[in-house]
């Protein structure tokens, strides 16, 4: 009986992976990993600049500027009586958000194949600072967008947060979960086949158009009222609408359009779990 | 003393070639085979990894029903050729990649140096990058805010700490990666061949910094290495692979002696004669070579080697031996070659049989270890009759140096005192 005390052993390497374990634990342990990697990215994405972070600020800028030109001015596509700047850069700094923890996620295995093969530390480390160092992009730019309000509210625009900004924590973690789950999913089939690789490359720009980023859910409604399902089946559209609607009180919300939301996030997260726990092992030898 | 590690049954197959359309439908069958509850047909297909010769499969097996136990506190050096599964095996018990069946049961932190400088980040500075590393090694930030200093006077580039890695000349670059990774703390350390850098005072250094963690702190390390010295200095015992399996184990110099007397000698399974007939040119043949009079695979020497060289001309021509020697370990070359230097070896050869004699003098700064010969024949600056590459390997020992190379490492070159002596030509 001795003998089995002895064998007390802390890490047991197999072929196997419990499919929903997330190993936490491990994460945890390598807390001060994650926090230095999101460091790091946000350090060395300003290295060698004379404006430094400031240019957090420049892209939605100027973003904006041009998206007020061409789909307010031009297109003529209504914004729910919300001003065109205010109303593009709410739907700009979620879409990008959701956008870059997507599809830096979804490379994640390739871009860092060197290090991760190399070296063992929780995979999900990665990911995971992915989606924190674009958080910290999100929150400057999200700075921007309160000032934005403050700026309009003084030049007299009715504009103002109602008590459903309670909500904006599950939104955040709505779009963090939505782009971690499907860039799990598709990281870790891209690892041995790239071809959806390529669909991320073109996809994830055109389907900014299939959610109210540039017009608000109501113009899709009222326009095309046979297709709206299509915007309202794109989970990011009940995000975002939800987040204008409660900083801004205009436009649109739905409870139930936000239970679908966070319904499907939470399907799609579950199945990038496990899916990622299948590769994650022994992603090194096909990558 | 306890058990630190455990390896149980331990095998990793690997799918060779490239992936692609082809490859989808044999993935498609597994996995339908793994849905029906049968056995993965692409494993009953593999077979021992042999890289000389062609396969009939592409499927490999790089690590075939590995068993073996590490004590706690063991210093183990595992060696083998190339080729022979050890890198896979580190790969496993670092936890980069899984085995395709059997375990590896592990107690304690496990840390491992597959690399120098993994995670280094150009763009940040070395204090930033001593950081980040030590955390994908697996510290704590406290942990190695209590070893900074150390560390830091370790790698000795103290006036460099506040600027970006890039800047660093590659020497400092693996100074400071190697500091962070000697200061970690775990119960088990795996080292892969990552002594072969820096200069001779900084291996002399790394290579104390190595025997200080396995006997002065007990702790368990894992070895590998080409560098039989550094193997037999540094480890108590010793693993021999080949062929995918451990195929003996037991104390390090009956280890690394059974390693010079069975694995190497049979390197090509041929003699250098029978590798020469498989290189056959048509209007200069060479039939034979003999080192140091012997006529196998692998020589050893310690101050020069004798070489004779016979064969067949069907024309008169010029023609001139180079003879590079590159060390296994760093891939470092020493060579002796007129196309470069003008001071090589050329013969002028009529039509007939001839034989070349002659000696090469190993430079006296020449590390202990493993080379291999590589012969390129060739008419100068036009063509090459020859070109043999791992033509067979010297194991040059009773060298002074220990440790480190002693030939310049920046610019490779060791021709200058590559001597050759005693020249004969006959017909």
């Amino acid at each position: 009986m001795n003998q089995l005390a002895e064998e007390d052993w802390d890490i047991e390497i197999t072929a196997k992976n419990n499919l929903f374990s997330l190993g936490l634990k491990d994460v945890w342990q390598y807390r001060d990993l994650l926090i230095l990697l999101v460091r790091r990215d946000f350090v060395s994405f300003y290295k060698q600049t004379i404006l430094g972070p400031l240019w957090f600020f420049v892209q939605p800028i100027i973003t904006i500027l041009i998206y007020n030109l061409v789909f307010n001015n031009l297109a003529n596509i209504g914004t729910d009586a919300i001003p065109g700047p205010i109303f593009y850069l709410s739907g700009i700094i979620l879409w990008n958000y959701f956008s870059e923890c997507l599809t830096k996620t979804s490379t994640v295995f390739r871009d860092n194949a060197a290090l991760l093969g190399k070296v063992y530390f929780p995979r999900l480390i990665m990911p995971l600072s992915i989606v924190l160092s674009n958080l910290i992009r999100f929150a400057v730019q999200f700075v921007l967008f309160v000032a934005l309000i403050i700026l309009y509210h003084f030049l007299g625009s009715p504009i103002m947060p109602n008590l459903l900004v309670l909500l904006f924590p599950l939104l955040i973690l709505l779009i963090a979960a939505l782009g971690l789950g499907l860039g799990m999913i598709i990281s870790a089939v891209t690892t041995k086949y790239r071809d959806l690789a390529f669909v991320v490359a073109f996809g994830v720009p055109l389907l900014m158009y299939t959610t109210s980023v540039i017009f608000p859910l109501s113009v899709a409604i009222t326009k095309y009222p046979a297709y709206s399902w299509i915007i309202k089946f794109n989970p990011m559209t009940a995000i975002i609408e939800t987040f204008r609607y409660s900083f801004l009180n205009k436009g649109s919300f739905s409870w139930d359009l936000l239970a679908y939301s966070s319904i499907t996030t939470i399907i799609i997260l579950l199945v990038g779990i496990v899916i990622f726990n299948k590769v994650e092992k022994t992603f090194v030898d096909t990558v | 003393m306890g058990k630190a590690i455990k390896v149980e049954h331990l095998s990793k197959a690997y799918q060779l070639g490239d992936f692609g359309t082809g490859t989808i439908s044999r993935d498609l069958e597994r996995f339908w085979a793994r849905v029906r509850g049968k056995e993965d047909p692409f494993l009953k297909i593999g077979e021992v990894n042999d890289r000389t010769t062609k396969g009939t499969s592409d499927v490999v097996w790089s690590l075939k029903d590995i068993n073996f136990e590490i004590n706690q506190g063991d210093s183990v050096g595992i060696i083998g050729r190339n080729g022979a599964g050890k890198s896979t095996l580190l790969k496993i018990l670092s936890r980069v990649t899984s085995p395709t069946t059997g375990s590896v049961k592990v107690k304690g932190r496990i840390a491992s140096l597959l690399e120098v400088g993994t995670g280094f980040h150009p763009e940040l500075t070395g204090k930033e990058n001593i950081y980040l590393n030590g955390a994908i090694l697996g510290m704590r930030k406290a942990e190695i805010k209590r070893k900074f200093d150390e560390i830091v006077d370790f790698s000795g580039v103290e006036r460099y700490i506040d600027t970006p890695v890039k800047r660093y000349s590659s020497g400092m670059y693996v100074r400071l990666a190697f500091a962070v990774a000697a200061h970690l703390e775990s119960e088990i350390l795996v080292v892969d061949e990552v002594l072969a850098v820096g200069d001779a005072e900084f291996q002399k250094k790394c290579l104390g910094k190595m025997g200080d963690i396995s006997t002065g702190e007990g702790r368990t390390v894992i070895f590998v290495s080409h560098n039989m010295d550094a193997v037999n200095t540094l480890c108590k015992t010793g693993i021999l692979m080949d062929n995918a399996s451990n195929i003996y184990s037991g104390e390090i110099t009956k280890v690394t002696n059974y390693y010079f007397n069975n694995i190497t000698a049979n390197f090509t399974k041929d003699s250098i004669d029978g590798y020469l007939l498989k290189h056959k040119n048509k209007d200069i043949e060479l039939n034979g070579l003999v080192i140091n009079g012997q006529t196998t695979t692998i020589i050893s020497a310690t101050t020069d080697l004798s070489f004779e060289i016979s064969g067949t001309s069907k024309i008169d021509e010029q023609i001139d031996f180079e003879l590079y020697i590159t060390d296994t370990v760093t891939q470092k070359t020493l060579f002796f070659s007129s196309l470069y230097f003008s001071q090589g070896l050329i013969v002028d050869i009529s039509k007939g049989d001839f034989r070349i004699s002659f000696n090469l003098e190993l430079p006296e700064n020449l590390y202990s270890g493993i080379y291999n010969l590589n012969l390129f024949v060739s008419k100068p600056g036009s063509l090459y009759y020859y070109k043999i590459t791992d033509l067979l390997k010297i194991n040059i020992t009773g060298k002074p140096c220990l440790s480190g190379r002693s030939y310049s490492l920046e610019d490779n070159v060791g021709y200058a005192s590559m001597v050759i002596s005693n020249f004969n030509y006959s017909k």
